[in-house]
């Protein structure tokens, strides 16, 4: 490999996506519909929720082809940099790879500029990575990102979502995505309020993931006989870090009992109707 | 028509190197040295922002000394370079050698088909996972690689500071010590240097995924006043320093450079 070095007028910056182009890295968009029962895996329901001390992501672990579950374990949930994290929903091998290409991109900014991008900057680099990949999405392989970070300058978290054309909308309290979005995001409405504790907002992006994988076929539930957990991640002003599974089966179990508890206490079903 | 006038190859090939070498001894010079913890870059730099020292990868670091443009161009074809390669192969497969080589192979192409030589010298250095194998190249204007076993010296100035940093220099020795050493040897017997006028670095083998890092001018002021109140405390009574607060386990947002969580993309 020869070093890439290009003439001050035609020099790409700090911007690696279009490095790859140059190069003639970048895939090449398909050319036409996908033809039914290729069976591409999608991956689903991932919600990202502001607290007191930042902002968390989740998201499920399963990837589905039509019917059939082609993943346990896929990961929807990923660091972009320190501060600031991605999760994905959509076809699977394009949503993977935009989001290495965006860990690239911010790293590759930072070491040629030699300073980071805002959190705005990052949600606008994004932007145009999901808008670029449009031709892609019109085809079959859409990517619907939502973007999460703590934001330095503010110092709060902040979150974003966008559309597959790339439009990108900054949500206040929590945003999900994916075919169990509509679950999800009922169960986090319902249990938000400013300023959740962080345990607290694990036990409610749990309860949302679980609902989500309650109602709909394509969000995978926590699989406790192969150890299976969601992915959870906090970013705060200590940076992007993942909750343990240890401790997600333990809220697990807390979750559970807490409806068996519910349920006991509740009337018996079939009461007489007076 | 006019006669091109006859110059013998070695005539042009010693005049450019002339003409490199002046412009790099006009320049203030760097030392790389492998320490326990890693590799420590240490450069006599009085400003703040225009570095010589960089981040190029996870565990690669550069370091240029001469003309400041031309060394940063270099320093961003680096990193291109690395990244376009851990991105298409592994970030594993991204190693110093080959991009020791790649550096050779342009600065010897500029040094002998343009009219200018590049004034530079640079430096690459990968830290090895464990101790004992970390590797430095030297580079110099012309493309030779020089593969350094503990410490390199950069600059106009490189054989008198490499004189004065070999006997203070112990690979063992802990980041602190070596930088005091290296700052010593870079300030010669005659001056002194503040922290403000040294900018150093470390590729840290505990520092996670990404290893650079930057060390703050306290970090810098603190390793310059243990070593110089050890000397005094052999010369006896002289007042006593100012001590001096380093921060402990405050994160320093600034700090571009560091560590992301260890398990940040290592699954690719």
């Amino acid at each position: 490999m020869t070093l890439p070095m290009f003439g001050t007028h035609d020099d790409p910056g700090p911007d690696f996506a279009g490095l790859v182009r140059r190069v003639g890295l970048a895939p090449d968009h398909p050319t036409q519909a996908l033809p039914a029962g290729l069976g591409v895996p999608h991956g689903t329901t991932v919600v990202s929720i502001r607290y007191a001390d930042g902002v968390i992501m989740a998201g499920d672990r399963r990837a589905t082809s039509g019917h059939l579950i082609s993943h346990r374990t896929i990961e929807k949930v990923f660091p972009a940099d320190r501060f600031s994290g991605i999760a994905i929903a959509g076809a699977a091998g394009p949503a993977v790879e935009m989001v290495t290409l965006f860990q690239l991109q911010l790293e590759h900014y930072e070491k040629v500029e030699g300073s980071h991008l805002s959190l705005e900057g990052k949600a606008n680099q994004l932007s145009q990575m999901v808008r670029n990949h449009l031709p892609a999405a019109m085809q079959g392989f859409a990517v619907v990102p939502i973007f999460a970070g703590y934001d330095l300058s503010r110092g709060a978290g902040r979150l974003f979502e966008y559309d597959v054309t790339g439009g990108r909308y900054e949500e206040q309290d929590f945003a999900a995505s994916g075919s169990g979005m509509l679950h999800a995001g009922t169960v986090v409405k319902l249990g938000y309020r400013p300023g959740l504790e962080r345990s607290a907002v694990v036990d409610l992006a749990l309860r949302a993931l679980w609902t989500a994988a309650d109602e709909d076929s394509a969000t995978g539930g926590p699989d406790a006989r192969r150890g299976i957990w969601p992915i959870i991640a906090t970013i705060t002003a200590d940076g992007y870090q993942r909750v343990p599974d240890t401790e997600l089966a333990e809220r697990f179990a807390a979750l559970l009992e807490d409806d068996d508890a519910a349920r006991s206490t509740a009337a018996p079903a079939g009461g007489s109707i007076s | 028509m006019s006669m091109p006038f006859y110059v013998a190859p070695e005539q042009v090939m010693k005049d450019r190197a002339d003409y490199a070498r002046k412009g790099i001894a006009r320049g203030r010079s760097l030392i790389a040295a492998v320490c326990a913890d890693g590799i420590l870059l240490c450069a006599e730099n009085p400003s703040a922002t225009l570095r010589k020292i960089s981040e190029i990868y996870d565990r690669i670091a550069f370091a240029g000394v001469g003309r400041y443009n031309e060394f940063d161009q270099l320093r961003v074809a680096g990193v291109r370079h690395a990244d376009l390669k851990g991105y298409s192969y592994s970030r594993e497969d991204v190693d110093a050698r080959s991009l020791a080589n790649a550096y050779a192979q342009a600065l010897g192409q500029v040094f002998t088909h343009e009219m200018k030589p590049l004034e530079v010298e640079i430096l690459v250095a990968e830290v090895a996972h464990e101790g004992g194998r970390d590797q430095l190249f030297h580079i110099l204007y012309d493309g030779t690689v020089i593969d350094e076993p503990s410490r390199a010296v950069l600059g106009g100035d490189a054989e008198a500071i490499a004189d004065r940093f070999e006997a203070a220099h112990d690979t063992s020795a802990s980041t602190t010590d070596v930088l005091a050493a290296a700052v010593a040897a870079l300030a010669g017997p005659d001056r002194t240097l503040d922290a403000e006028a040294i900018e150093a670095a470390v590729l840290d083998r505990s520092n996670g995924r990404r290893t650079f890092r930057r060390l703050t001018d306290e970090e810098i002021t603190a390793a310059i006043a243990a070593t110089s109140t050890e000397a005094r405390d052999e010369g006896a009574d002289e007042v006593e320093p100012a001590p001096v607060e380093v921060p402990v386990g405050e994160v320093d947002v600034d700090q571009v450079d560091a560590v992301l969580e260890d398990d940040v993309d290592d699954d690719d």
